[in-house]
């Protein structure tokens, strides 16, 4: 070998060793957590190579979580858009229906893997932190599923924004902790969560809800949302008999994008783009940690982040509360910079828009989170020749939305 | 240049004493308060000199330094007046070693190399960076070394003898021992835990070896003082400086002389 930095043969193969996609990634936590890190890898290591633990997760994904769900071919949507396009232009779209779940969205694929690792190393607790609550709610599913008790940790402001969720955790047995640290938001409940698994290590085991935090979280996370890539691989072969040629998912830490693309990676044919949520727009307050961002350390891995010069942190904004934090997970910090995807910003004004149309025309209520991706895939459609395949992850459904759409349209329900 | 961690260990042991070693938040409740506070420190009978450097996002402090953070960012504290806080003591204090404490992402916003050439001009003695563990020493800790400057690492209740050799690997100033595992400001632990794991790291590091988080009181300070080479007080000083703010500087000037007076009696009873 000589020492001359080449690309690695496959775009599957990272992290490496180390837990670094590139320059991203990694492991910055207080010594404390440090040997735990090292043990969960062991253990995930462990786990992948048994088949009996790939057995359960398939089994409970299939009866319990509802999967495979549909590759539903979105007819009255590209007809839609067709209609404004040039002739011969506006790609055949398609939806990926995560919003069919339990739950509702994609979180619980993530919650039944971990659960399940938890279960393998003994753990007796489960912590988690939430923005939206929908991780808050499906984690709290699968520890009353387990018997497991189970403390979500969830933002103040978030506590007093998403009431209901925050009553379905507690239907489900789990005490919700209302973090008034910080600017009171979903990276303040990581905060309080790291701070609580740090004083707790011996007994806890801390579900983590995106393809974020130190390794091996991220890759942990990437696999088991893998299951999304690998349905619609599978699904889409089906349908067209052919790979499709433009993924399209939001991107908030980006468990649902990198649980999509990266079955993909090494199919150069395919085309990929995630959305970041840019708010009132780039100029304004966003939640864009690539467009709008620089490379840092927060929550145990480098990626890009909202900052200052000073390295301070600086609040995100989204009107998707799923997609209102201020990094996203390294390893698409990593595809950004050797442009393997595409990241496009998608304003709170064009997801609203996309919520109301997809609500419309086909009859599914996207989450806000997913209506962004709705967004760019009608952005870019009617530019992509009318034989072309896109298809868009719907990773929630958006009953929890339906509050913060009323009010943003100044509507009384 | 001289070393001024060895020095000061080595006097206080000279004196019969372990090393009391402070911490307060830069900045914290303004920029313009934290030299009173810092003179307060060394009139007090501190040793050496931990000036936490505010993040928005710290993830291993308890509410206490955590407020203190807010405080100092609410205020309008930048590196730079961290940098100039540090510069200024140095001035005023040219013996005292003086540790900047704090989170990776403000350290290295400008880069790793930029950082260790700003403390060293400001007179810094060592860098504690809680969230680079040994794993990732590259970020941070040739810089560091480059520059001359100590890289002080952590051994907490769950580094275990097989990890410790990697965090000593490239350690320099003291050892600090962080005696339980959780956050800063929270109960303490046991002393005879303490002592059982101060021998063990004492065996395997020349280095001074400190023992800190949850020590709160004159009697506690003074009881690890027994065990330790050093005794870290940092939460029980800053909710000195959250209830008095601006005009913090003689209550914690009597604090820091209520630990030092306990941790000197030791000699007279032994
Ligand atoms: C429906 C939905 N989609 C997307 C996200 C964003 O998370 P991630 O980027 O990890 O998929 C969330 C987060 O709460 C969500 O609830």
């Amino acid at each position: 070998m000589t020492d001359t930095i080449t690309l690695p043969n496959s775009l599957r193969s990272q992290p490496d060793e180390r837990g670094h996609f590139g320059a991203f990634g990694g492991r910055y936590v207080a010594e404390t957590l440090m040997p735990l890190i090292l043990d969960l890898e062991k253990e995930y290591r462990a786990a992948k190579a048994d088949p009996a633990f790939e057995e359960e997760f398939q089994t409970l994904l299939k009866h319990y979580v509802g999967r495979p769900n549909p590759l539903y071919y979105a007819g009255r949507l590209t007809e839609a858009l067709r209609k404004n396009a040039p002739a011969g232009k506006g790609a055949k779209i398609y939806l990926k229906r995560e919003e069919l779940n339990h739950t509702g969205a994609h979180k619980i694929n993530n919650c039944i893997g971990q659960i399940l690792l938890a279960k393998r190393m003994g753990k007796t607790k489960i912590i988690a932190e939430t923005g939206a609550g929908q991780h808050g709610v499906a984690t709290a599913t699968v520890a009353a599923l387990f018997g497991l008790p189970c403390t979500i940790f969830m933002g103040a402001k978030d506590v007093e924004r998403q009431k209901p969720n925050v009553f379905r955790m507690k239907l489900l047995g789990a005490e919700v902790h209302a973090v008034t640290s910080g600017s009171q938001t979903l990276k303040d409940a990581m905060n309080d969560a790291l701070r609580h698994w740090v004083s707790n290590v011996h007994d806890t085991f801390y579900i983590i809800g995106t393809a974020a935090g130190p390794h091996p979280y991220p890759e942990l996370v990437r696999d088991f949302q893998s299951v999304i890539g690998k349905e619609i691989r599978a699904q889409m072969l089906e349908a067209e008999g052919r790979l499709p040629d433009m993924l399209i998912a939001p991107v908030g830490g980006g468990s649902n994008a990198i649980g999509m693309f990266h079955p993909f990676l090494d199919d150069s044919d395919v085309a990929m783009v995630g959305v970041e949520a840019a708010g009132e727009g780039l100029d304004g307050k966003h939640a864009a940690s690539l467009a709008g961002g620089a490379s840092g350390i927060l929550h145990g891995n480098r990626t890009y982040l909202l900052q200052d010069e000073d390295g301070q942190i600086t609040e995100a904004h989204s009107i998707s509360a799923g997609l209102d934090y201020p990094g996203i997970g390294p390893e698409h910090s990593w595809l950004h910079e050797i442009g393997r995807v595409d990241y496009v910003p998608v304003t709170d004004k064009e997801a609203l828009a996309s919520f109301q149309k997809l609500s419309s025309l086909e009859g599914i209520i996207p989450a806000l989170e997913s209506a962004h991706a709705v967004a760019a895939a009608e952005r870019i459609a009617p530019t992509l020749d009318a034989d072309k395949i896109v298809v868009v992850n719907l990773s929630g459904r958006g009953d929890k939305d339906i509050f913060t759409v009323a009010e943003a349209l100044e509507v009384e329900i | 240049m001289t070393d001024r961690f060895a020095q000061r260990f080595a006097a206080c042991r000279n004196q019969g004493r372990s090393a009391l070693i402070t911490f307060v938040t830069a900045g914290d409740p303004t920029a313009a308060d934290s030299a009173a506070i810092l003179d307060a420190l060394v009139e007090g009978g501190a040793d050496i000199i931990e000036l936490g450097m505010p993040f928005t996002d710290p993830m291993a402090d308890g509410p206490a330094i955590e407020l203190a953070n807010l405080r100092s960012l609410g205020s309008g504290t930048t590196t730079a007046d961290i940098l100039a806080i540090a510069t200024a003591f140095r001035g005023r204090h040219p013996d005292i070693p003086l540790v900047l404490m704090g989170y990776a992402n403000p350290m290295l916003a400008r880069g790793a190399e930029w950082f260790a050439a700003q403390a060293k001009a400001a007179g810094v003695d060592g860098v504690i960076c809680v969230d680079i563990p040994p794993e990732e020493d590259r970020e941070i800790g040739p810089a560091l070394r480059a520059a001359g400057i100590d890289l002080i690492r952590l051994a907490t209740p769950t580094t275990d003898a097989a990890r410790l050799p990697a965090v000593l690997d490239g350690a320099g100033g003291f050892l600090y021992h962080v005696s339980v595992a959780g956050i800063t400001g929270k109960q303490q632990a046991q002393l005879t835990h303490i002592e059982h794991a101060v021998a063990k790291l004492k065996a395997a590091t020349d280095l001074p070896v400190a023992v800190g988080f949850g020590v709160r009181t004159p009697e506690q300070a003074a009881a690890i003082g027994r065990v330790a080479d050093g005794v870290v007080v940092g939460s029980a000083i800053v909710d000195i400086v959250g209830s008095h703010g601006d005009k913090a500087a003689p209550f914690v000037r009597d604090f820091v002389a209520s630990l030092r007076a306990a941790m000197t009696a030791r000699e007279h009873a032994a």
